[in-house]
C-alpha cells in the first residue's frame, strides 16, 4: 500500500470524528422528567404503549374519528374514551410544556399540533 | 458477460419486488391500537344528510345573521372581511347563488333580497374527486368532510367547487382569533395553508346535536335523512317548490330552498 501510514493514521482520525458524539455524551440520554396528571392513575392503555406508539395511535385515532366518525375508542379494559385530543388528551394532560414538550425537545422532535388544536390555558399563539 | 449481465438484472428485479412487496405488506398492517372502535352512543345517523332553508321564513337578510353568528362562533371561523375572508355560511343576492335562474321577472326577494349559502355537500363532490391528498372525501353518510390535517394547500378542490364554498387561509388565522379567545375552546381553529369549509357540523351529529345553524334557526331550517322518505325534509319537499344552486351541473347538492 503507497503511503500506508497516511491512509491508515487519517482513517483513524475520522473515525474517531465521526463517533465522537458517542465518545463524548457522558451518561447518555437521560429521560426527562415528566410532569403526570395529579388527578388520574392510567391512561388510555398501558405507559409503555403510550410511550411507544402514542403517535401512531393518534393518527389512527384521527383517521377513524374523521372518516369512520368512530368517535368512541374502547380500550383493552373495557373504558370507554371520545376520541379527540383537544378534549381528551389534554383534559388530564393540561400543561403542554411540561408534558408533551420535556419529551419532544429532548429528542428533537417537533410536532405542530397547537397550530390548529388549542392548547389548555392558550398557550399556542407564539 | 451478456448472460451474466441478463441474470443479475433477473435477480435484482425479482429481488426488489419481494423487497417491495414485503414493505408494502407491512404498512398495510392492521390496527396500532389494541383496543375498538365504535359510534358514540348519542350520534345521529342518515343515509344521507340534507337540509331544507325555509327562505319564506327569513324576512330580512339580518334574520340569517344569528345563524351564521352561531356556526362561525361554534368553528372559530375568524372574522377577517376581504381578500382574505373564510366562510362557512355567507349571504349573497339570488343572481349570485343562483345563476340557472334566467326568468326575467320574479319575486321582489330575487332581485334584492340576500340568500345564505353553505356548502352543499353533494353526492357527486367535485372537489373529493381533485383532492390529491384525499384530505377532503366523502363519508357514508354524505357529508362531504375535510382532514385538515392532510391538506397541503393545493387549492384544487377551491377551484372545482361550484359554489364557491371552500376558503383558503392565506394568513394566519389566529391574529384575528388567538386560541385563548376562540369563542369554542372544544373546537380546533385553523393553521395557514389549508382551505376550510362547512361540515355539516359533524362532530355535534356525532354528540346527538344538530348542527349549529339549524339550532339557532328556530325550526326554520329543517336538517334529515334525505333518503328517508319519512323523515322532515322529505316531507318539507314533497308539500313544497324548492330549488337548488346550480342543479344543472349533476353534483345533485343536499341544500335545498324553500321560496
Amino acid at each position: 500500500m503507497y503511503n500506508g501510514k497516511f491512509i491508515i493514521a487519517a482513517a483513524l482520525v475520522v473515525l474517531v470524528l465521526f463517533t465522537s458524539p458517542f465518545w463524548l455524551s457522558k451518561g447518555g440520554y437521560k429521560r426527562p422528567d415528566l410532569q403526570l396528571p395529579a388527578n388520574e392513575k392510567e391512561c388510555v392503555e398501558t405507559v409503555d404503549f403510550m410511550r411507544a406508539e402514542h403517535m401512531q395511535m393518534l393518527n389512527e385515532w384521527r383517521d377513524q374519528a374523521l372518516r369512520s366518525e368512530n368517535r368512541v375508542y374502547v380500550a383493552l379494559n373495557g373504558k370507554k374514551w371520545e376520541i379527540s385530543l383537544q378534549n381528551t388528551c389534554l383534559k388530564c394532560h393540561n400543561n403542554t410544556e411540561k408534558f408533551c414538550d420535556a419529551c419532544h425537545v429532548s429528542n428533537s422532535v417537533y410536532p405542530y399540533c397547537w397550530t390548529c388544536h388549542i392548547e389548555p390555558k392558550g398557550k399556542g399563539d407564539k | 458477460m451478456n448472460t451474466d449481465r441478463r441474470h443479475f438484472l433477473k435477480i435484482a428485479g425479482i429481488s426488489a419486488f419481494a423487497l417491495s412487496a414485503g414493505l408494502a405488506g407491512r404498512a398495510a398492517e392492521a390496527a396500532v391500537a389494541p383496543g375498538k372502535y365504535e359510534h358514540g352512543p348519542n350520534t345521529l345517523h342518515a343515509g344521507r344528510w340534507g337540509m331544507v332553508i325555509d327562505t319564506r321564513k327569513f324576512p330580512s337578510e339580518a334574520d340569517y345573521l344569528p345563524l351564521i353568528k352561531a356556526c362561525h362562533e361554534a368553528h372559530n371561523v375568524p372574522n377577517q372581511p376581504g381578500p382574505h375572508e373564510i366562510k362557512w355560511m355567507w349571504l349573497a343576492p339570488y343572481k349570485e347563488g343562483f345563476p340557472d335562474d334566467e326568468n326575467h321577472y320574479g319575486p321582489e326577494k330575487f332581485k334584492t333580497g340576500k340568500f345564505p349559502l353553505l356548502c352543499n355537500h353533494c353526492e357527486n363532490p367535485p372537489c373529493v374527486r381533485v383532492c390529491p391528498t384525499k384530505a377532503t372525501y366523502k363519508m357514508e353518510d354524505g357529508i362531504v368532510a375535510m382532514d385538515y390535517h392532510r391538506c397541503i394547500g393545493c387549492r384544487f378542490c377551491m377551484a372545482a367547487c361550484p359554489f364557491g364554498a371552500r376558503s383558503f387561509n392565506f394568513i394566519d388565522p389566529r391574529i384575528a382569533m388567538p386560541s385563548d379567545k376562540a369563542p369554542n375552546p372544544a373546537y380546533p381553529t385553523r393553521m395557514p395553508g389549508v382551505v376550510e369549509k362547512c361540515t355539516f357540523c359533524a362532530e355535534r351529529l356525532a354528540a346527538g346535536k344538530l348542527p349549529a345553524c339549524v339550532e339557532a334557526s328556530g325550526g326554520k331550517i329543517l336538517f334529515g335523512d334525505l333518503n328517508n322518505p319519512k323523515s322532515d325534509v322529505r316531507k318539507a319537499l314533497a308539500e313544497n317548490f324548492s330549488i337548488r344552486r346550480k342543479p344543472s351541473l349533476g353534483t345533485q347538492p343536499g341544500v335545498y330552498y324553500l321560496v
